[in-house]
């Protein structure tokens, strides 16, 4: 095994050769987004730590937005800074970012894009406080449930808010994620981002113990899947000499590359694929996704839904398509596998779910099954269909669970009781709130991929990029589970319009600015990226070269 | 001028402005069939301008480029089958409209109006789509009202029959879908690759891909129409849409399937069409015997239209892939003469069950002394269902089987016996309805009324019209469907009759 220290020459190189530890070279412009977010984060902290109580929810939610809002323009000013646009073109060399860790490219620019505006819907969902005075969050995450602390802590009136700076952490740990150029540096994003998602899913302030069993859950598999993550990782600079992506991809495929090492790249590549299909929530690694998505707070659930799946494609996507093309031949095979074990298995078995939540997360399974088909068809507009899927999905993922927030049990009194999330009471919802069902049907609707909606035209780019690149039995599953999942969706439009109401135990809240804001949005998304989705096929087809 | 356009955009306006809050739910009505009559004058007057000499090629041609990235054009225009199409669909919707007047309490029938209009929209656009991508999104879009027609509106099985209906229907599309991909991916592509134009005549990489990509189409096409073995949603959803509704879904959207066949499916894929006769032929056979024997057995009225309609689709099959002129001009002049009298039957029908309050034949009886002028239309509309000649069904039925019996005879020979099936289960339907003493139960009914009678008489004014005269009909098909043929690379077998429209003349007494 004496080439394992050989064969990394590059840093061990440099420190003997000059003596000293070279000053990393960064560029800060191309990670300004990243660092404000991250700032924001941390103002948050010292705004929990600092700020009088009262003031704080409004504080913390200003700064985030603000964080966010700022972030998605340096996102853009970045994008449309030359260097980028000039180099998109070039091989090889290291652009911005911080000395070949973190590489600025177009895709990874269009996904922090994506992650930035979601995660601000995401936030004006999480800031509603309409419809419950304390928000959708405990007021005080450590207190047992069923406490004598936890009744104090509610009758206090307390608020949660420390929601927020954790929220912009894991969104920045998503916008490095893609962005990251070796697997260390994409290590520690999936630990950054993954963390504060598990806080997050265990501060619901309903059905607690459901909500801290899906965090635990959450973390105790997460961090499993990471250790995987990690030990892929170790197999690989094994076998490569170096963690860096495009140095794997190099000694794949050069000829004096390492021989009689292939267990430790296949084992490697197997356990690094482990790591970032449980993120996806692809099946057989889904196991989590329905009891963390019921579980969690809703808008928590709505957040993870939509941008942890963009920022773990990405990885995924860059891991294949800059680390591991060499070695397609080896890896293709298996994860033709998974996408048709996925696709097949969130369809079937969404389909006796009677959770709304639930059925949404086998739903999302589904869908990554989908999105699975346009990363195996391995071209740039594979790349740039899986882009568009990603950003379409993720704005009807969000509006979907911002209304689910919205269908309540009825309380005591004016006061509005938890989430009505079983099926059965959603009956007669069309007639009750006609506004609200017809949104959650547009939603349903775009999922199902019905034409002149942004779902339609997701569907459409992955499976032609399938089809395109010889894998027309992917597209076939695809459109074969796509209709075993039209069953389901349209089973919950029937019972709204079709069904007689439950009677009066449900109720529909009515909502704040800022989720009404959110769900505008959404919709209006759902219907632009559905009849005129040429301006962002335009920015994902700009933006589907990789850059080692 | 953007003919095609306008006459899509006004049913949709129409259905913005029933929909809207400050629209009266009482005026909800006046407005759809203002809008729908406005729709009507306009295809009208395009179908006056249009040039029947060269009804083969298409006139109103519409381009902008929609998505480049996938290829995707917003390209209109109709030849002569599409025309009769788009016009059909514009005279049966002003008459659906009139037909639900009353059917409804006003709050219900804005969404009832305004989902009709919408639903007006989407089949002018499937009929006039120039681009495949653009005809599937309308294929596609066009389940969503209809679903919602069914399931709002329909009888007590409404919410069964409504997510059959959609199922079946997107699990066909889908299908398609890949086979769309799949087309795109063996065409020209660039930023117009979707244009039928661009699509047709193409040298496929191989005659399995030919093959496969033809099947997805016609898997689609053929649940649309619907053929058997996958005939099933219709008799379901037929049965219980509201009549209105009904008329639609049979008259005109099941249209789309064969109409997909013959301008889709014959030109885009020759080789693998002609390849398919074989099976097609049978399955139709198949589906006129099949629907006819069904038809016969059923005691619900509706039920038994729609197995008509299953019967009379098979001939309409069997004439586009009898692969002969005759044949595709009476299958492409069936569609329209069976949209009318199906028309006009399910709409008979519905008034019937608005005022017995039951679809199940046994309960009537007696019905022609006490509703002499219901009795009389239902006549009629049966009759040109059986392909009486004089009515506009025979003239087509006609040239489908001679179209047939010049390439295929036993095929002919056989789906002969689906008219002698049709006799019996009109005259038979109409014995069991109509004929007998009068009935205690009709005792105070009305026959037919202002409105109903405006609602069936430009129905049967063209069933007579086009069953004595169909030159101007057949003279806008006939160039259209010369020009399918040349594409398929088939002629007439011998000997071959040097025009058809004297010989479909000399057919009418």
């Amino acid at each position: 095994m004496t080439p394992l220290v050989s064969a990394a020459p590059s840093l061990a190189d440099v420190l003997t050769a000059a003596g000293t530890i070279p000053a990393p070279k960064v560029d800060y412009f191309a990670v300004s987004p990243l660092l404000v977010v991250f700032a924001a984060a941390i103002v948050g902290v010292m705004v929990e730590a600092f700020v009088p109580r009262e003031s704080r929810f409004r504080i913390q939610v200003g700064v985030a937005v603000l964080g966010l809002v700022a972030g998605a323009a340096l996102v853009g000013a970045v994008a449309v800074d030359g260097r980028v646009l000039q180099t998109a073109g070039s091989a090889g060399a290291a652009i911005g970012g911080i000395v070949g860790a973190v590489v600025v490219d177009k895709p990874a620019l269009f996904l922090q894009g994506s992650i930035l505006v979601l995660s601000l819907l995401s936030v004006l969902t999480m800031a509603e406080r309409t419809v419950e005075s304390g928000g959708p969050f405990t007021p005080q995450a450590s207190a047992v449930p069923g406490s004598p602390a936890e009744s104090l802590a509610r009758r206090a009136g307390l608020v949660q808010s420390e929601v927020f700076p954790l929220l912009m952490f894991s969104v920045g740990g998503m916008m490095l994620f893609p962005a990251a150029n070796d697997l260390l540096t994409m290590f520690i994003a999936l630990e950054v981002f993954s963390l504060p998602l598990y806080l997050m899913c265990g501060l619901a302030r309903r059905r607690r113990l459901l909500s801290q069993e899906a965090s635990l859950k959450y973390f105790l598999l997460g961090a499993f899947s990471s250790a995987f993550f990690l030990y892929g990782t170790a197999l690989l600079y094994g076998f490569a000499g170096s963690v860096r992506l495009f140095d794997i991809a190099q000694a794949i495929s050069g000829d004096s590359g390492p021989v009689g090492k292939d267990p430790l790249l296949l084992l490697g590549i197997a356990l690094l694929a482990v790591g970032l299909l449980f993120k996806v929530g692809a099946a057989p690694f889904h196991i989590w996704t329905p009891d963390v998505y019921q579980g969690a707070p809703t808008p928590v659930t709505g957040f993870m839904a939509a941008c942890t799946k963009i920022a773990a494609f990405g990885a995924l996507l860059r891991v294949s398509y800059v680390a591991l093309p060499g070695a397609r031949w080896d890896w293709t095979p298996a994860l033709w596998g998974v996408a048709i074990l996925t696709m097949v298995v969130g369809a079937v078995i969404a389909i006796v779910q009677t959770d709304v939540k639930r059925m949404l997360a086998y739903s999302s399974i589904a869908h990554a099954g989908f999105i699975l088909t346009g990363i195996l068809a391995y071209s740039r507009s594979g790349v740039s269909s899986v882009l568009f899927y990603l950003l379409a999905y993720g704005f009807s993922t969000v509006g979907a669970f911002a209304l689910v927030t919205l269908v309540r049990d009825a309380g005591d009194g004016d006061a509005v009781g938890g989430e009505a999330t079983h099926l059965s009471q959603w009956a007669g919802l069309g007639r009750r709130s006609p506004l609200l069902a017809g949104l959650f049907t547009l939603f349903l609707l775009a999922f199902a991929g019905i034409p002149l909606t942004s779902g339609f035209i997701g569907k459409y780019a992955v499976f032609s990029a399938a089809v395109a690149g010889g894998g027309w039995v992917l597209a076939l599953v695809g459109v074969l589970a796509s209709a075993v999942a039209a069953f389901f969706y349209l089973r919950v439009v029937v019972l709204m319009y079709f069904s007689e109401p439950s009677g009066p135990t449900t109720v529909v809240a009515t909502p704040g600015v800022p989720v009404v804001v959110a769900v505008s949005v959404a919709a209006f998304a759902t219907l632009l990226l559905g009849v005129f989705p040429t301006v962002v096929l335009d920015l994902t087809q700009g933006a589907s070269a990789f850059l080692p | 001028m953007p003919w095609l356009t306008l006459i899509g955009a006004v049913p949709l306006v129409g259905a913005l402005a029933v929909w809207l809050p400050f629209t009266p739910a009482a005026k909800a009505r006046v407005v759809a069939l203002a809008a729908s009559v406005v729709a009507l004058v306009l295809t009208l007057a395009m179908a006056l301008q249009f040039d029947v000499g060269t009804a083969g090629e298409y006139q109103f041609a519409e381009t902008y480029r929609w998505i480049p990235d996938l290829g995707v054009s917003y390209a209109l225009g109709v030849d002569g089958i599409a025309l009769t199409m788009v016009a059909l669909s514009a005279v049966l919707v002003p008459v659906c409209v009139l037909a639900g007047w009353n059917e409804l309490d006003p709050e219900q029938s804005k969404t009832f109006f305004a989902l009709m209009l919408v639903l007006e929209t989407f089949m002018i656009g499937v009929f006039a789509a120039r681009d495949v991508f653009l005809f599937y999104v309308f294929f596609e879009a066009m389940l969503v009202p209809v679903y919602f027609l069914i399931g709002f509106f329909g009888g007590p099985n409404r919410r069964y029959a409504a997510v059959k209906f959609f199922l079946y229907s997107l699990f066909g599309g889908l299908v398609m879908l890949v086979a769309v991909i799949a087309l795109y991916v063996q065409g020209p592509g660039g930023p117009d690759g979707f244009l039928t134009d661009k699509l047709t005549g193409l040298d496929f990489s191989g005659t399995a891909t030919e093959r496969l990509i033809f099947l997805g189409f016609f898997l689609a096409f053929a649940i649309k129409a619907p053929m058997w073995p996958v005939h099933t949603w219709l008799p379901d959803a037929a049965a219980e849409a509201p009549a209105g509704v009904a008329v639609l879904l049979v008259g005109v959207l099941d249209k789309v399937g064969t109409f997909g066949m013959l301008t889709l499916c014959l030109p885009l894929f020759p080789e693998a069409s002609k390849w398919a006769v074989p099976v097609v032929i049978v399955l139709a056979v198949v589906s006129v015997i099949y629907g006819a024997l069904l038809a016969i057995g059923q005691s619900d009225l509706k039920r038994l239209i729609a197995y008509t309609s299953i019967s009379h689709f098979g001939f309409i099959v069997l004439g586009v892939f009898a692969m002969t002129s005759y044949g595709q001009s009476g299958s492409a002049l069936y569609m329209v003469n069976h949209g009318f009298s199906t028309a006009a039957l399910f709409l008979v029908a519905g008034m019937l069950i608005a005022r017995r309050g039951s679809a199940r034949i046994e309960d009537y009886g007696g019905l022609q002394r006490s509703t002499p002028l219901l009795a009389g239309v239902f006549l009629v509309a049966g009759m040109s269902s059986l392909a009486l000649p004089g009515l506009s069904s025979f003239v087509s039925e006609f040239l489908v089987l001679v179209g047939t019996f010049t390439r295929y005879p036993a095929a002919a020979i056989v789906a002969t016996v689906g008219i002698i099936l049709a006799a019996l289960y009109i005259l038979l339907t109409y014995q069991r309805m109509f004929t007998g003493p009068k009935r205690d139960y009709a005792a105070g009914w009305r026959d037919l009324d202002a409105r109903e009678a405006f609602v069936v008489a430009p129905l049967i004014a063209v069933i007579i019209a086009l069953g004595f005269f169909p030159k101007p009909v057949l003279d806008v098909l006939n160039p259209a469907v010369e020009r399918t043929m040349q594409q398929v690379g088939v002629t007439d077998p011998e000997p071959t009759v040097a025009g058809i429209t004297p010989a479909a003349e000399g057919t009418t007494p």
